[in-house]
């Protein structure tokens, strides 16, 4: 009884850790540009398929293959600034509805590209690590590398914030972007960082995640709704509120996934967020702001 | 300020014939047109003559500054509804089919209670997340949903005699002689609304929220109205549907359908009533006749994609924006002073 639990534990740290990396770069995001990106998840399915093309069809090392869906996850997210959030700035549904007109493009053109076949990939390590000196109790080396890649770069996220200038330029742009701008703050750079940053780490946990799940074209829409959940319960806007809700979320959907099914999982989450909206709709840890 | 009522209606007799004169028309080509179209083209019309429906709802939502994420789910509660009444209990359909969209509605009214605690993006999210929760409802539970696949073998609509004649509905010409005469009074109840005190109220409650507030307007209770009316007619779309395909799966009204009518609306312009038609419409159109002809069908959701972001884009007043000017090109008058609302702008 107890390796289940323990097991339980260290499957819902894997969950909370590639799930914190999607659902920060969302709130990251929202925070500096007020903008909700409906295209996340398919960020994340493109971090996938970046492994998919260049691990499984190129042969490349897969760590380059991780690095290289990295940059082009992060350009792309600039690109997506430059292009699409910025023209909407004033309009506060403009950016979602845009996003979710490029969700459907990003979809199609990967399925058109790649085919809506679900693939599997196997991972490049295939080792098993016991944890807790228990028998039962084991952690595949492929899941550790999501948890270490999740604390390093969001780690290297909050000391980037807390500690650089332009760290605080974001911060800045976060709490009020006209005040920034009268400081000096480019409020068009600081949104370009955002996206790019918040594309990134989208990326990372779809390529290292990628060996570990199936990836398909659709792959992104059960990731951002429990982004959105973990959005949402954390305090949108609030990235420590972000990293806290994913441990919570996914401590919670993986217990009540092993202890009923799924879908009871999903519907439990779902109704997290609506108490969340209900009671406190600023989140557990979100401020007035932007609310 | 702009002003979101539109200037059609009023005016003159002379105004009033000539609108006559173009609906008269226009239902003649209606009645004409199943006729001149192939087989599946006619089973297209039918779905496009219920997705009328569905858009001009929404649209009655978005009048008092709301998008819900949920409106097809609430379509599906009325397809669900109608085709347990019908299948397990027994109702006579066309019954049915007013229980199933009274059903929506109710579904809608308890929804109102937490949704209308929120506002603008939180009002979105939380709307998508209760049409989630009650989509992974009908997926869980086998009985009475059906679960993953649906109700199936719903009775369908019930020919009618009269005298010699029987008309069946199983003929998709005739059901869409049916469909056209419901979605029409629904378009008449709708549009008869949007005119009256109440509709009215509706664009104060979205442009001037608090200011109708001062002045004595229960703007929770209008938003409840506007929600719980628009879900009524969708859940009569969602009825129409149900009983014709005779089956109903939850994967039929998943995010993605939201956001197909999100697309219809948006692309056709929210601030007249004719603007969400004349956007399912065209796309429709677009999508039967141009995709389909050049057979790229895995496509199509990438056009769709880019339709959209383009129209945000370039023509964020939609397709209803150039109405005027095409009008003032026609007419040979400069085109009167831009009106509407931008999609998603509160």
């Amino acid at each position: 009884m107890l390796d289940l639990f323990l097991q339980t534990v260290v499957n819902a740290t894997y969950a909370a850790s590639y799930l914190a990396l999607v659902a920060v770069g969302l709130a990251l995001i929202f925070g500096v540009m007020g903008v909700i990106n409906f295209a996340h998840g398919e960020l994340y399915m493109l971090g996938a398929y970046a492994v998919v093309y260049l691990y499984v069809e190129q042969e490349m090392n897969y760590f380059a293959a991780v690095a290289i869906g990295l940059i082009f996850l992060g350009v792309l997210g600039a690109a997506m600034e430059r292009g699409l959030f910025r023209p909407m700035r004033d309009n506060p549904l403009g950016g979602l509805i845009v996003s979710i007109g490029l969700l459907l493009m990003l979809q199609a053109a990967v399925a058109m590209g790649f085919g809506v076949r679900m693939e599997h990939i196997t991972a490049p390590y295939q080792t098993v690590i016991q944890v807790f000196g228990m028998e039962g109790v084991v952690i595949p080396l492929q899941r550790l590398f999501v948890i270490l890649a999740a604390i390093i770069l969001l780690g290297g996220l909050w000391v980037f914030l807390r500690r650089t200038r332009l760290g605080w330029a974001m911060r800045a742009c976060a709490q009020d972007n006209e005040a920034a701008a009268l400081q000096g703050i480019s409020i068009n750079q600081t949104a370009r960082l955002a996206m790019c940053i918040g594309a990134a780490l989208a990326g990372v946990a779809g390529a290292l995640t990628a060996p570990l799940v199936r990836t398909y074209p659709y792959m992104g829409h059960s990731v951002i709704v429990a982004a959105f959940i973990v959005i949402i319960v954390g305090g949108i806007g609030s990235l420590e509120g972000a990293v806290i809700a994913a441990v919570l979320y996914a401590f919670v959907h993986t217990f009540v996934t092993t202890q009923f099914d799924g879908v009871i999982a999903d519907i439990v989450g779902l109704v997290m967020m609506m108490l969340v909206l209900i009671v406190r709709p600023t989140g557990l840890f979100g401020t007035k702001d932007r609310a | 300020m702009p002003d979101a009522v539109g200037s059609r209606g009023g005016g003159g007799g002379g105004k009033l014939a000539y609108t006559l004169i173009g609906l008269v028309l226009l239902y003649a080509l209606l009645i004409v047109l199943p006729h001149l179209v192939s087989f599946s083209q006619k089973e297209i019309l039918v779905f496009l003559t219920i997705n009328v429906l569905v858009v001009v709802s929404y649209r009655l939502l978005t009048l008092t500054g709301e998008w819900s994420l949920g409106h097809v789910v609430i379509m599906g509660v009325g397809a669900y509804g109608s085709g347990l009444y019908a299948k397990a209990l027994g109702v006579p359909v066309p019954l049915a089919m007013l229980l199933g969209a009274c059903t929506a509605a109710a579904v809608a009214f308890v929804l109102s209670f937490p949704l209308f605690r929120m506002k603008g993006f939180y009002f979105l999210i939380g709307s998508f997340a209760a049409g989630e929760i009650i989509r992974l409802l009908w997926k869980r539970f086998r009985e009475p949903f059906g679960g993953p696949k649906g109700l199936k073998l719903l009775p369908s609509f019930p020919d009618i005699e009269i005298g010699v004649v029987t008309i069946s509905f199983f003929d998709p010409v005739n059901y869409y002689y049916f469909c056209l005469i419901v979605v029409s009074v629904s378009l008449f109840i709708l549009y008869r609304l949007e005119r009256s005190r109440i509709g009215l109220t509706f664009h104060a409650v979205h442009w001037e929220d608090r200011l109708a507030e001062a002045v004595g307007v229960n703007t929770w209770r209008l938003r409840t109205l506007a929600f719980v009316t628009a879900s009524f007619f969708a859940g009569l779309a969602g009825a129409l549907l149900g009983h014709y395909l005779t089956t109903v799966n939850p994967n039929q009204f998943d995010v993605e359908q939201m956001v197909f009518v999100l697309i219809w609306v948006i692309v056709g312009g929210t601030a007249t009533f004719y603007g969400p038609i004349l956007g399912v419409v065209v796309l429709t159109v677009i999508n039967e006749i141009v995709l389909r002809g050049l057979g790229v069908d895995q496509a199509r959701p990438l056009i769709y994609g880019a339709i959209l972001v383009a129209t945000m884009l370039f023509l964020p007043q939609g397709l209803e924006s150039l109405v005027p000017k095409a009008k003032a090109l026609f007419t040979g008058r400069r085109p009167a002073a831009p009106q509407g609302q931008r999609a998603g702008a509160e």
